[in-house]
């Protein structure tokens, strides 16, 4: 018998607004998005999390990928515009308005890697392979 | 966060002022197959004839933190005593499945896999003691990954210098211009850690890199 294809019956983006972790610590904001993703959800979170939050959910994905069964991980992009392309005062802007709000210039797409196959990001363009 | 940024900071001005520091811990990381056991050996074996650690097509075969101390590397008439921490590869998913493709059994794959998740983990925790990092990045392919976009932010929010290099030129598919505009702020060389080819930039790179430590 041949293998059994697991076969996307159907697909739940979640967009998430920055104001829902902005007042949140780095835990929580992990929490909140890794929960979403184990619910077999797409997150796209409007802006982008911290360095060290983002090596932060790389870690926790690991600790679940050994204790949660059947989760292998997760798939993980973030675009924002290229820096080069602003002028000096845009990047003086930008850069005062992350330091007081973070970053909300961006997008950040986390999916379960048992659902999102591929997420394949050139400067200007993501694309999303599903499985 | 911000602590351990301050630490850093004070133990690079602390070194800089007040002692000379024995020798520089030199950390290799990116994702999984860029070949940055290869570079380490590659160096190893340059400067004292012993390789660091096995290679192998299937991801994952570093699964933990192995490195080398009093690794005396000579540019010019330079001298410089370096630790070379050879790190696991960085990866956000994990599926022992894809081990069981390289004809592994599924025990076997299991355990590679538990194995490779814990690596990442101690991969990152050892970010903190590094004073140089060289991420290593497969030219052939797509260099925009998050994972190496990650790895590099995080390097930039510690304070730690880095040296972006693009391995693999020997083949055919290596494009060091694609990584250069994925890394646009930071100096990228293209080696073949696998022929040797590109080593001499490779270490002026590194011993350029070193002053900002």
């Amino acid at each position: 018998m041949g293998k059994r294809s697991k076969k996307v019956k159907g697909l739940t983006l979640q967009f998430m607004p920055y104001s829902e972790i902005a007042g949140l610590d780095s835990v929580e904001r992990i929490k909140k998005l890794l929960k979403i993703v184990l619910d077999n959800k797409v997150v796209i979170l409007q802006g982008r999390l911290r360095p060290e939050e983002e090596t932060r959910l790389i870690e926790d994905t690991m600790i679940m990928i050994g204790n949660i069964k059947g989760f292998k991980g997760v798939e993980l992009a973030v675009i924002s515009q290229n820096k080069d392309e602003r002028s000096f005062f845009q990047k003086m802007k930008f850069g005062v308005a992350r330091a007081l709000v973070g970053q909300q210039d961006a997008l950040t797409i986390i999916g379960p890697a048992t659902i999102v196959k591929e997420m394949k990001k050139d400067p200007k363009k993501l694309e999303v392979m599903m499985r | 966060m911000k602590m351990k940024i301050f630490r850093n900071f004070a133990k690079r001005m602390f070194s800089i002022f007040f002692k000379k520091r024995k020798q520089i811990s030199l950390g290799f990381y990116g994702p999984p197959n860029s070949g940055k056991t290869s570079l380490s050996n590659r160096i190893c074996k340059d400067w004292t004839g012993e390789e660091l650690g096995k290679v192998s097509k299937i991801p994952h075969e570093t699964r933990e933190v192995q490195f080398k101390e009093e690794v005396e590397i000579k540019y010019k008439e330079k001298s410089l005593k370096f630790k070379l921490v050879d790190t696991p590869g960085i990866a956000t998913k994990i599926d022992y499945e894809d081990f069981m493709k390289s004809k592994m059994n599924k025990k076997d794959a299991q355990k590679r896999a538990k194995e490779a998740t814990q690596g990442v983990i101690e991969a990152i925790q050892w970010l903190d003691d590094m004073d140089a990092v060289v991420v290593v990045i497969d030219s052939t392919i797509n260099p925009y990954s998050q994972v190496n976009i990650t790895i590099v932010g995080n390097l930039v929010a510690r304070k730690i210098p880095v040296l972006v290099v693009a391995n693999k030129i020997d083949l055919k598919k290596s494009d060091i211009k694609k990584v250069s505009a994925a890394f646009p702020e930071y100096e990228v060389v293209g080696i073949s850690a696998k022929t040797g080819k590109n080593m001499d930039e490779f270490y002026e790179s590194v011993f350029k890199l070193t002053k900002y430590t």
